[in-house]
Order: C-alpha cells, then structure tokens, then sequence
C-alpha cells in the first residue's frame, strides 16, 4: 500500500489533468500496467466492475474513444448503455441538466461523457452523484487521451521526466493538447508546442511551455512529437490558407524526421489526416508509437474506471483504518 | 401637500460641492429647502439619518427590465423596485425588448408601465435602427417625442460605420446621446470570455480587447467627425480607457460608462464554468480592473451604469458557452461600488455620488443628480458603512443571476424617495 | 502498538517448507503437470521457495506462476483508496495440469474464492490443490487447505503475520494482538 493513500484518491470524477498532483497521475498509470495483461488473456475480462453501470454519453461523434471506453468498461465486467445524440432525447432540445437528472434517476454508477461545450464534464460531475470521466469538453481537457499519451512514453523512454515532447498542431482548439501539457509537465517533462500562431492560444507560455515556432525547431528539439489533427473547418474558419499549405510548412515528413539529430518518437492522438500534419511513411514507420497508444488507451481507461469505482467506499474506509 | 423631513444626516450633493450634516425638506414633489435645524412641519414624515449619507438619488443610465417580451424575467414594475432597493432614483431602460423600443408607441408603453409602477422613474432608450436590425434609423424624432432620453442599440453594437456616422449626427437634433455597445463582431464572435490565459486554460473562446476597442477608437472618431455625443456603454479594457482620456482631452464629445463588475471582477472569476461570471463585455484582467477605477478616479469614465441584465436561472444552468451573457446589479451596486472604489480610497464618497447620480443626469440630460431648493424630490439615504452579505433570495428582482450572491458589500440605501414619496424602506421592506 | 508473540522462527518456517514440499509431492504423484500458482504478494515468495525445494529432491523443473486476485475480488467498495493491482502471469496454459495455490495465511477463504475465479478464467486444470503456510480458521466460506504448515487458533482480536525475508527482511510468523 503506497504511503498515504488519501492523497492519491481521485475523488469521485476525473475531469482533467490539471487539477491531479504527480503521484496522483504516476498511481494512474502505475495502475494501468496491469490492466495491459488482462487484454492479453484469452478471457479478456475481470470481475472487478461487475454490477456496475455505466453511461457513455456521447454528444459528439467519436469512434475510437467510444470503443475504447467500451472495451475497458466490458472488459472489467461493467453492464454498459451507448447514448448518442443522434435520436436521442438531446437532439430534441434536452439540456444537460435534464438529461442529468435523468440519469441520475436511473441510479446508473458512472457516466464517460464526451460533449462539444468545455466544462460541460465537470457540469455533470457537480450535478450527479454517479462518478463522471471526461472522455473530452469541449476544447478543454481530454484526460484519458493525454494519459494514455503518457503511459506510451513511459513504455517507451522508460520514464517521463527530463523528456522533451514537442505537441505539433492546432493548440488552440485541442483538448488532447492541453490534457497533455498539464500531465507532461507534472511529471517533470519539458513540453513545446509548435503550430501556425494563430492556432496558439493565447498566454500560453504561461503554463510552462516553450513555444517553437516552427515544425524543423521542434524536430530539433524533440525527444517525442505528439501530431495533432488538423480539422478541416480551420480552413473554412481563416485560420489557415489551405492544408497543402499546412502539409508544406508545418507537416511532419520523413525528409523533416531524417534531419533530427536523433530518432524521434512520434505519437497521434487520431484519427489521422495523412498527408497533412503527418505523412503515412511517418504514421507507419518503424518510430510510430500510434498503434500502442490505442493499445494502451483500453489499459488507461480500465486503470480510471477501477480507481475511481474503488473509490467511494475508501474514505469510509480509511476512516476505519482498514489496510487494503 | 406632504412633507418628508430627512433629519440629521451627513448631506452630500456634488451638483453645488457640498457636504456636511444638515436637514433636507421635501414638500411635495421637489427639495424645499436644505440646512440645519428645520424643523418638521405639520403632517410631515420625519427620517432620522444620523450617521447616514442623504445624496441625491442614484441614476442608472444602463438597465434592461425585459418588459415587453420577456416579462417572467423582469418587468418595468419589479425592475423600478429592485432599483428603489439599490438606491436608484431613476434607471434608463435599454430598447433590446421583444419588441424592440424602436417606435413611439413602444417608448409610451414603457412610461406608463413606469408611471403605474410608480418607484424608481424609468426612461426609455429608444433603439438607433429599427429592431436593432442596423439597416434602418429609428424615428428618433418620435422616440424622443414620446419620453426617449437616448438611443442604442446596444446588445449588438452599431455595426456599420455609416449607419453610426448618420445616427450620430441625426441624433444632433434631439440633443440626445448614442450609446454604443462597442464589439467588432468578427474578432468577437462566439466568444465566452475575455481571452487571455483563464480562457486558454478553460478551454473556451475568448473575445480579445481589441473587439472593444477597436469600437471604440472607431466611435470616437465619428464623434469628432459628426460632432454628435457618443456614449459608450460598459468600458471594459484598459486599451479603452486609454482611448476615451485621449478623445476626451482632444475635445471630442464622448462619455463613457463602467460596471460594477467590471471594476470588482476578473476573468478569474469564470474558473469552474461559473455561468454568473459569463456577461458581454467580459470579465477582463486585473490590469484592466484597476484601469477602469483609475478612469473613473480621472473623470475619464464617467458613470458607473450597472447593465441589469435579468436571466432565469435554468437558462444560466447550461453549459458556459451556451449560457446567456450578464448579470443583475440594481440591488449590489452601490454595496459593490463603496466596497471596492471608496473603501479602497479609489474614489471619495462625494466623489461616488458625483459618478453615480449627478453627472449620470448631466450627460443623459435628464432631472435628478442634484438636492438644490426646487430640484425634483429624489433621495437617497444610505448607510455608507453597513456590511452585508448578498442574499438573491430577497433581492426584489424576479431574476437571480449574480456572482455576488454570499459576498460581503459595504454599504447600501435605507430610503428611496422618488418624487417627494418614499418608495422604498429598509425599516419595512 | 500491537504486541506480538512468535509462532515460528526462521528454521521452523525452513522445516514447514521442506515438509510442505514433499507433501505437494506426494498428493500430486509426483511433478508431472505440475503449477505452483503464488497469490501476491507473500504467495509469490512462498511458491518460490516450495518450487526450488522440489526441483532440489526430485531433479526437474517446476514451473511458477503468480495470481494477483484484486480485480476478483467481492468487496472493491471498501478496499480503501486506491486499490493495488500488482502482476498476474501463468506461464502457459492451465488446461489439464495440477494447480498447487501458494498462500501465506488461510482465513475468510475469500481470496481462495476470488483465485479459484481468476483461473476458471485461464483454463481448466485437471486438479486444483490448496497449499497456506498457516492456516488460522474464520472461515466464512466452504473451503479448506489441502496442505497446511501450521494451524493456529486465533482470538478476537488477533492476526497472523507472515514475514518473509524477500519483502519483509527476515523470516517469521507472529501472533499480532491489538491493544
């Protein structure tokens, strides 16, 4: 039993990286190394959740992180219910609040809540007494994803501190990429974003990050690059000329990686615009971490699910001074 | 005919500079008569104010009451009461009503349902484009006619610079002012909050200063184009400041308002997706919180106006960027404008009564802002000391949007008296 | 402070051992098939040692595995804060052969339970034997070792400590008492 458990209580939503300390995320992703061996068995499946109900209230489309919340959420036992918007009671006008009450009211345990408003999980969170995991608000936290980004890092560096991680994209509209900023530098890495600067937001040196202004800086740099999307609305909103343009000047390319002074690993939240922020040979090349970070978001996710659903009785039970 | 006497308190009128204890007589509808040792005549109410302030009464030159159209939020009576609460003698109605107060008969509406009220004196602004569409001028003539003291649009700025050079000089006629929300829509839009680093780190879009001030800069140009008076509603950023001290000292006839909210809060206060925090102009930084009190120390901000904006609480409950913008302010800010301007030494209280009575009559042009001998009968007694804490519950607005709730305010009214009657007493509220 | 009276010193643990490991022996025939499966973390230790003391007296290789019964277990809501998930790893496959369960104490049966789910989940061994070092009663289920150490008879208010040299720095069982 690590040495003063309380600390490392989640409490009883996970909304985002900011607000957890460092012993807090290591504990997480501590925890996340077991659960990889569970989706190796021939079973894959634990008890663990068993009679626990689940939500995963998708009010934006999402494939990937849909799945991989499924997978963790099944493959701990948990009965799980899909809401999507479309067809729902939301598209007809439902606020959040209601449709919080209402779940409430069906005493479901946990809600993984992916939603287009920032603060739209901690919303939920405040208002429902069943554990809420942000599966993404918004442009605001994606805790899940940053820590499943984190997990591959350590898989792979063997460690997070002292590490250099260049996040490359749109900063200013990526979730993925400030769940990761807050997270990285936790742990003692050195973060640097590189990106059009009118896809930076603004201050955003203030939270400890190195800006580099462009993609050759951030080879240079780097021990890691995490490739941010690039949606296609930034050029219909003026942010950006084109993405061939985008390809051309911030795009990370083999030619780019083959003038780093070192092999660079390189990380993509997805789903992939080849031959915009990243080329294929890239996404598909021997550095290419992309395929265990979804290996390792199923282990994340089931490591939260656990800790969080763990979590309810243990402060009765740290009160009684029972040992786990 | 009735007579209030107010006995016994410390009488501040910055209309002719003075303060010091004395007796204010009311008879009738006017000030009969200021100075020591009146005495009551027969039949006459007697208030003691000893150790309290007696001032001409507060002006609110910024207020939406919602009625017509939204009257479950507010309407012109219990908007008239909750002003009487705060201290306010008289409030200026914003035309962005459903329908909007762009035509006589809707300005009519408005004095009568404030005549009915009968508490604090309501005057309409009429709308600067019909429907505050910004494609047509407004019969500003009509408006003014049938009791409008200005024009605005505001909600939505004056888009079009020609349409804001025309209103500007049309408005020339009536001697009324423009009052312009100032927002270049394209850099604004969709924006939650100030953009800034608490923005960044929420995730949400921020509506930078230049928005505002780029409105700003541009309406003091066409006011020294046209030589017509631009007001220009809730200044929020430093950079706007900056920008009315130098049309103010090139000449230019502009006059420029603050909230409460935006000398008392920062951006800050949205941590936690705090809806009551979401208003338009935002929260902005501490630089510019203290700029503003700076701008109104100078006399480069003029009035303290408190943009009353009415929500019910369930559209306040969603989502900060689905969440409608502003707060109510009638009842907390006099508490909020001595807790953090005179109690901080930014302003003097003769000095607060000047910003948020006096000159408000002075550039709006309307009565009140003064106790001279003959001057309309609306006062205010306050106790400039009392602490107390913000309960919504029993604020007389309908709505309850405000950050305030459980703060600690300095100061509020005790008497209201509007029209040589006392509309509002904190001894039988 | 809980005071804490020996039951078994070093050598007796090494004699409980040796003795454990011949009868592991006995009750499987011999090694064919054989699985020492530890339960973290002092079963882990324990099915080590019993493993190198048969592979010394019957010269083969006996293979190990550890089971970690935290995700099985029926009680997640009152484990505490932050429940410890340490490592499962079962070489090979369990299908046909004779499971031995190393424990270090036998008491409710409940992790006997969670271990006896968690490798209906791997396979279908031919045999499951249940091996503790101490058994110490209280059961609340119907299970029973088929190898023990040591039986003791524990009060209210007692427990029974294993101390093993890998984790604990030196060898012991102890009889803890709260005040």
């Amino acid at each position: 039993m690590p040495t003063d458990a309380a600390s490392l209580a989640l409490g009883k939503d996970l909304v985002g990286l900011e607000t957890l300390s460092p012993a807090q995320l290591r504990f997480i992703l501590d925890t996340a190394e077991p659960f990889k061996e569970v989706s190796e068995r021939a079973i894959k499946k634990v008890p663990a959740l068993r009679g626990k109900t689940i939500v995963n209230l998708f009010f934006e489309a999402s494939t990937r992180t849909r799945i991989s919340f499924e997978f963790a959420e099944k493959r701990l036992s948990a009965d799980t219910v899909n809401v999507a918007t479309q067809g729902s009671s939301v598209s007809k006008g439902e606020t959040l609040v209601d449709t919080a009450r209402n779940l409430e009211a069906m005493r479901i345990d946990m809600v993984v809540i992916r939603h287009g408003s920032s603060g739209a999980a901690k919303f939920l969170g405040d208002r429902i007494a069943s554990n809420v995991i942000n599966a993404g608000d918004g442009k605001h936290e994606h805790p899940t994803q940053a820590l499943l980004d984190l997990l591959t890092l350590r898989d792979k560096f063997g460690r997070i501190e002292g590490l250099k991680v260049a996040i490359c994209g749109d900063i200013l509209h990526s979730r993925v990429a400030r769940s990761n900023i807050w997270g990285l530098t936790k742990l003692g890495a050195e973060v640097g974003v590189c990106g059009p600067p009118s896809l930076l937001p603004r201050d955003i040196e203030e939270l400890g990050v190195t800006i580099l202004p462009r993609i050759e800086d951030a080879i240079a740099w780097a021990d890691a690059l995490n490739v941010l999307r690039l949606q296609l609305e930034r050029m219909q909103a003026g942010f950006i000329p084109s993405l061939r343009e985008y390809n051309r000047v911030f795009g990370v390319t083999r030619d780019r990686l083959a003038r780093a002074p070192k092999d660079l690993v390189i990380l993509h939240p997805g789903p992939m615009n080849r031959g915009v922020e990243i080329d294929s040979d890239v996404a598909d090349g021997e550095h290419s971490v992309i395929l265990p970070q979804v290996t390792n978001g199923v282990a994340v996710r089931m490591a939260v699910l656990y800790l969080l659903a763990g979590g309810t009785g243990a402060v009765a039970a740290a009160a009684r001074g029972e040992a786990a | 005919m009735t007579s209030i006497l107010i006995r016994g308190g410390r009488v501040i009128d910055p209309s002719r500079g003075t303060d010091g204890v004395a007796d204010v007589l009311v008879e009738g509808n006017t000030i009969a008569a200021v100075g020591r040792g009146i005495e009551a005549p027969d039949g006459a109410q007697v208030i003691d104010a000893t150790g309290k302030v007696v001032a001409p009464g507060l002006i609110d030159l910024h207020v939406h009451l919602r009625e017509p159209g939204q009257e479950d939020l507010e309407t012109v009576a219990s908007g008239a009461m909750a002003a009487a609460a705060g201290g306010f003698t008289a409030v200026c109605a914003m035309p962005n009503t459903d329908p909007v107060t762009d035509n006589q008969a809707a300005v009519g509406f408005i004095v009568s349902q404030a005549q009915r009220a009968g508490k604090a004196r309501v005057y309409p602004i009429g709308a600067v484009t019909l429907g505050q569409r910004g494609e047509q001028l407004a019969e500003f003539g009509e408006l003014v006619g049938a009791g409008a003291v200005a024009v605005s649009d505001d909600g939505k700025p004056v888009g079009s610079s020609h349409m804001m050079r025309t209103a500007l000089e049309y408005a020339r006629t009536f001697g009324i002012p423009v009052a312009n929300h100032c927002e270049e829509m394209s850099l604004a839009q969709g924006g939650a909050m100030h953009e800034g680093l608490v923005s960044t780190r929420l995730g949400l879009k921020g509506i930078p200063a230049a928005a505002e001030e780029i409105m700003v800069a541009r309406d003091i140009i066409l006011a020294e184009l046209t030589g017509g008076h631009v007001h220009l509603c809730h200044m929020s950023t430093r950079g706007s400041v900056e920008l009315i001290r130098r049309g103010k000292e090139k000449g230019v006839r502009v006059t420029a308002e603050a909230t409460p909210h935006h000398f008392s809060l920062t951006h800050e206060r949205c941590e936690g997706y705090d809806t009551n925090a979401k208003m338009n102009p935002p929260l902005r930084e501490h630089e510019d919180v203290e700029a503003i009190r700076q701008g109104l120390k100078d006399g480069t901000i003029d009035v303290i106006a408190s943009d009353h904006a009415p929500h019910h609480y369930d559209a306040k409950e969603r989502e900060f960027d689905n969440a409608p913008n502003g707060i109510i302010g009638l009842e907390t800010a006099l508490g909020v404008a001595i807790r953090d301007l005179v109690e901080s030494g930014v302003l003097s209280l003769p000095a607060l009564i000047d910003r948020m009575s006096t000159r408000a009559a002075r550039i709006f042009n309307l009565p009140g802002g003064t106790l001279a001998v003959g001057a309309p009968a609306d006062v205010v007694v306050l106790d400039p000391t009392e602490r107390w804490i913000v309960r919504p519950e029993s604020f007389r607005s309908k709505s309850r949007n405000t950050p305030y709730a459980g703060a600690e305010l300095v100061g509020r009214a005790h008497q209201t008296v509007v029209r040589g009657r006392i509309v509002f007493d904190i001894r039988t509220a | 402070m809980p005071s804490r009276s020996p039951l078994l010193d070093e050598r007796a643990i090494a004699r409980t051992l040796a003795r454990m490991a011949v009868e592991i022996v006995e009750r499987c025939q011999g090694t064919e098939g054989l699985l020492l499966v530890g339960i973290q973390r002092r079963g882990v230790e324990l099915a080590e040692r019993l493993g190198r003391l048969i592979e010394a007296s019957e010269g083969v290789q006996v293979p190990r595995g550890k089971l970690d019964i935290t995700l099985y277990r029926d009680d997640l809501q009152t484990v505490g804060v932050g429940p410890v998930v340490g490592e499962t790893h079962l070489p090979g496959t369990l299908d046909g052969r004779t499971v031995v369960i190393v424990d270090d104490v036998l008491y409710t049966g409940r992790t006997i339970r969670a271990a006896l789910d968690e490798l209906a989940d791997f396979g279908r061994p031919r045999r499951i034997l249940l091996c503790v070092l101490v058994d110490r009663g209280g059961r609340e289920l119907p299970i029973q070792p088929d190898i023990a150490g040591r039986t003791v008879r524990v009060g209210p208010g007692e427990r029974v400590d294993v101390l093993i040299s890998e984790l604990d720095g030196r060898d012991a069982v102890e009889l803890a008492r709260a005040d």
